[in-house]
């Protein structure tokens, strides 16, 4: 199945690769460059739907948690109906049910994004993840010690001043770990891209075994992909603790060897 | 909304199924959770590394891809197992048991790590105590482990059930009759499909509400006669 190559020694890779290998290994390496590119649209909608969503959930984040007159409810409707519900559904309702109507078929978003898989995925992974960020921000802006707020008030910052230079960097400083989880709930998410014709790492993974009537190369390349870009985010989140929670570690060990441990990240059960 | 009245019955049955699936790799995933959960807080070594290599794969796999290799892959490899040693013949596996098996298996990591914290949470001298009344091993955990141990994985718990509901939505991409394939068939023969998968996200918020509030009454009753700040 494999090209045909020009040396001995990768003739006989192919030929161990197609009749003895549990995997054909060989087809995976000659397709090795859709994975990447797979890896790039996987890569693509988790980082943007995080950036856009994450930048959405600061305003609604401390709507939620100052209790805003007019937009607490709305803002907890929001979150409760994306929480509540499949991702999966929130998605094709975006792309297969948006058709439905005429006025949204004839305006002008609809051929450049409406009827667009790749948006509508994005916008959907958007305010999914937007929804959940903002409840666990307003958690760490709620519990904010009383003691730095009373401080920035007795220094006389305004309140817009103290949101910005107290509240949010220290709520970040303690939703960060949560966030990680958040990360990977996203890149674990956004398989359902696949669903929705798209060619992300899954959607190469499943028109790999399609097209070669294969029940395992593609979907294991895919799975060891994922696993590689998970523990390089856990990796990256663990540096970033470390660097932002640094003053917070607890000082056991010795100076020339910092404790790294205490910032370790929550177990997989914290994972929603 | 005529539409929705008219296949009224397809939904329901696409619920019922939904619920099924959940309730069943729940019920698995308890199961994987309790043994997991023994196996990390053994004193074997090997057995450590087993409960480690579990969590850490299904952290790093996304759950659709651990359900198209199991209902694509898992068939085809029973069966080379069977051919091989001649110990069964010929096994299907069904779309549902596939679900079923995926969800229950990858929510067992979670329940692991749930169940070894809460586990964990129980005074170590309230099993000494046990042991020293010259308990029985399974007499101390259905006594003095599981009632506690169930109030401290209760929150926990409920977060992974409406995470495990949520996730049923999936199995419908190996094409199981379920809410989501039910509401979507019926949505595109319509050409409402808007409408359908709005009523199947309707039909989600109420069982995660309901779950919600059941878990909530489970909570009350298992913790009784505890004080609370």
């Amino acid at each position: 199945m494999a090209a045909e190559s020009e040396t001995p020694i990768g003739d006989w890779l192919v030929l161990v690769s197609e009749n003895y290998s549990p995997l054909d290994f060989m087809l995976v390496a000659d397709n090795f460059d859709r994975f990447l590119w797979g890896a790039v649209v996987t890569l693509e909608l988790t980082f943007l739907s995080l950036l856009i969503g994450g930048v959405l959930s600061i305003p609604m984040a401390l709507a939620r948690a100052y209790r805003h007159p007019i937009w607490n409810g709305p803002v907890w409707c929001y979150t409760y109906f994306f929480r509540g519900t499949p991702l999966l559904v929130q998605t094709y309702l975006l792309y297969f049910g948006l058709g439905q109507f005429e006025a949204v078929r004839e305006s002008f978003l609809w051929g450049p994004i409406l009827s667009n898989a790749w948006w509508c995925a994005l916008i959907a992974f958007t305010l999914n993840t937007a929804a959940y960020t903002t409840e666990f921000l307003r958690g760490a802006i709620v519990t904010t010690p009383f003691g730095e707020v009373e401080a920035a008030k007795a220094s006389g910052m305004s309140p817009a001043t103290m949101v910005r230079r107290i509240v949010l960097p220290s709520a970040f400083r303690r939703a960060l770990p949560a966030y990680s989880n958040e990360v990977i709930f996203m890149l674990h998410g956004s398989v359902i891209a696949s669903t929705i014709t798209l060619q992300d790492i899954m959607g190469v993974g499943r028109w790999l075994n399609g097209r070669y009537y294969l029940a395992f190369e593609g979907f294991v390349t895919a799975m060891i992909m994922y696993m590689i870009l998970v523990f390089a985010i856990t990796r990256g989140f663990k540096l970033w603790e470390t660097h932002w929670l640094g003053h917070l570690r607890a000082r056991t060990e010795t100076l020339a060897k910092p404790a790294v441990k205490a910032a370790a990240l929550p177990g997989a059960s914290d994972f929603r | 909304m005529d539409a929705i009245y008219d296949y009224r019955q397809l939904l329901f049955d696409g619920t019922i199924v939904t619920i099924e699936l959940a309730i069943l790799s729940a019920l698995l995933s308890i199961l994987l959770g309790l043994i997991g959960a023994g196996a990390k807080l053994s004193k074997s070594r090997l057995l450590q590394g087993i409960a480690g290599a579990y969590t850490t794969l299904i952290r790093g796999v996304p759950d659709l891809v651990l359900m198209l290799l199991l209902f694509f892959g898992g068939q085809i490899m029973i069966n080379n197992i069977g051919e091989a040693t001649g110990l069964w013949d010929y096994v299907e596996i069904s779309a549902f048991t596939a679900g079923v098996a995926t969800i229950g298996f990858i929510f067992g990591a979670y329940m692991t790590e749930t169940f070894r914290g809460a586990i964990l949470a129980i005074p170590a001298g309230q099993i000494e105590a046990g042991k020293a009344y010259g308990m029985l091993n399974w007499q101390i955990f259905t006594r003095v482990i599981w009632p506690q141990m169930v109030r401290y994985a209760l929150p926990s718990f409920t977060n992974n059930w409406l995470v495990l509901l949520k996730s049923t939505a999936l199995v419908s991409v190996i094409g199981v009759s379920d809410l989501v394939y039910n509401a979507f068939g019926a949505g595109r023969s319509v050409r409402q499909l808007f409408t359908f998968m709005f009523a199947v996200l309707v039909i989600y918020l109420i069982l995660t509400a309901i779950s919600d509030a059941g878990l909530r009454w489970m909570d009350r009753k298992y913790s009784a006669g505890v004080r609370q700040a």
